[in-house]
């Protein structure tokens, strides 16, 4: 401990060491032995285990998008130019999210909060399309307990859609904690925190919107 | 042990492990959200086709083109490509292991056959 605190003071003025011990106790990298943060590193443990959960659901979904003993099959209710649409919306919200992390490190209040509203909004808007979908679905006869592509199907999007639902409650959450200046921790890292929360929701929509969508069964 | 705390240190100047964050501006990110969107564009497309002579043509473009588009978002919007790489083993080993475990319980269920 000692070799380290000499070696990181070692061009310091001996004055500067007790300023720096104050520092570390505010610095919660200080204390982690990677030295990375680790709300960071448990959020990225939770995405690379989130993949399992997702990969799971998409591999079922495969195997039984073909098992359609009676109601609708997959591609008479498919409509890719809305599927499209809404997957278009969710990779631009990609782009807004990181401006808002980008504003964010740049302590630029302000933008970041516009972002992140902007983000939110593009997010319901996917959130939307989704239920509108679901339900033109179940009118044209496919419901949750109708064949094994329904559940299968239903079960995939609709575990992505409340992903999606509570990035949505988490950015808007975010909007209102630095309105009141109540941000827990440093505001940049709570905030690359969600971005990275919030990538990972589009990049599995990027897997399934090609392996169930565009994919013919 | 000076090597580790010099690591450290390099982490702590942004306290993120971003090692080249700053230098990206706005305008590269759009950039990199045009390319995803014509990426997508390219993706609708495709699944229009249907060529006789390879009809397994679309669906090998399109899986090429899905992990186009993931890598992407993950190199960049992420800040996997910037970041620490303890980060990127975590996401990666988890993606491998998902990929590797249901590509293994779809041959048992004799999925590629079919």
């Amino acid at each position: 401990m000692s070799e380290l605190l000499e070696t990181t003071h070692g061009d310091l003025p001996a004055g500067t060491v007790h300023d720096d011990h104050a520092s570390v106790e505010h610095d919660p990298l200080a204390h982690t032995s990677l030295g990375l943060s680790n709300n960071k590193l448990a959020m990225w443990l939770f995405l690379g285990s989130d993949c399992l959960l997702f990969g799971g659901l998409i591999s079922t979904y495969m195997l039984y998008r073909g098992r359609v003993q009676r109601g609708p099959n997959p591609n008479e209710l498919y409509n890719i130019k809305f599927t499209s649409v809404s997957s278009f919306v969710l990779l631009m919200s990609s782009l807004t999210m990181v401006l808002a992390v980008t504003s964010a490190v740049r302590n630029d209040d302000r933008r970041m909060r516009i972002w992140l509203c902007t983000t939110a909004f593009l997010g319901s808007l996917f959130v939307g399309a989704q239920v509108f979908e679901f339900r033109s679905f179940y009118l044209k006869g496919l419901g949750f307990t109708t064949n094994l592509f329904g559940s299968s199907f239903y079960t995939l999007t609709g575990f992505h859609g409340v992903h999606v639902s509570l990035g949505v409650i988490m950015l808007l959450s975010i909007v209102g904690l630095t309105l009141r200046g109540k941000i827990p921790g440093r505001k940049a890292e709570v905030v690359e925190l969600i971005g990275l929360y919030w990538h990972f929701v589009d990049i599995v929509w990027i897997v399934i919107f090609t392996l169930v969508y565009l994919i013919p069964s | 042990m000076t090597t580790a705390v010099e690591t450290h240190s390099e982490h702590e100047l942004d306290g993120h492990g971003h090692a080249g964050e700053h230098s990206w501006t706005d305008k590269k990110y759009v950039m990199v959200a045009v390319y995803l969107a014509i990426l997508t564009a390219v993706e609708v497309g495709l699944s229009y086709l249907h060529p006789s002579f390879a009809p397994w043509l679309p669906t090998v473009l399109l899986i090429a083109i899905m992990i186009v588009k993931f890598v992407t978002v993950v190199l960049f919007f992420m800040h996997l490509k910037f970041d620490d790489k303890w980060f990127g083993r975590l996401f990666w080993t988890g993606l491998i292991l998902a990929v590797v475990v249901y590509c293994a319980a779809l041959t048992t269920f004799q999925f590629w056959s079919n």
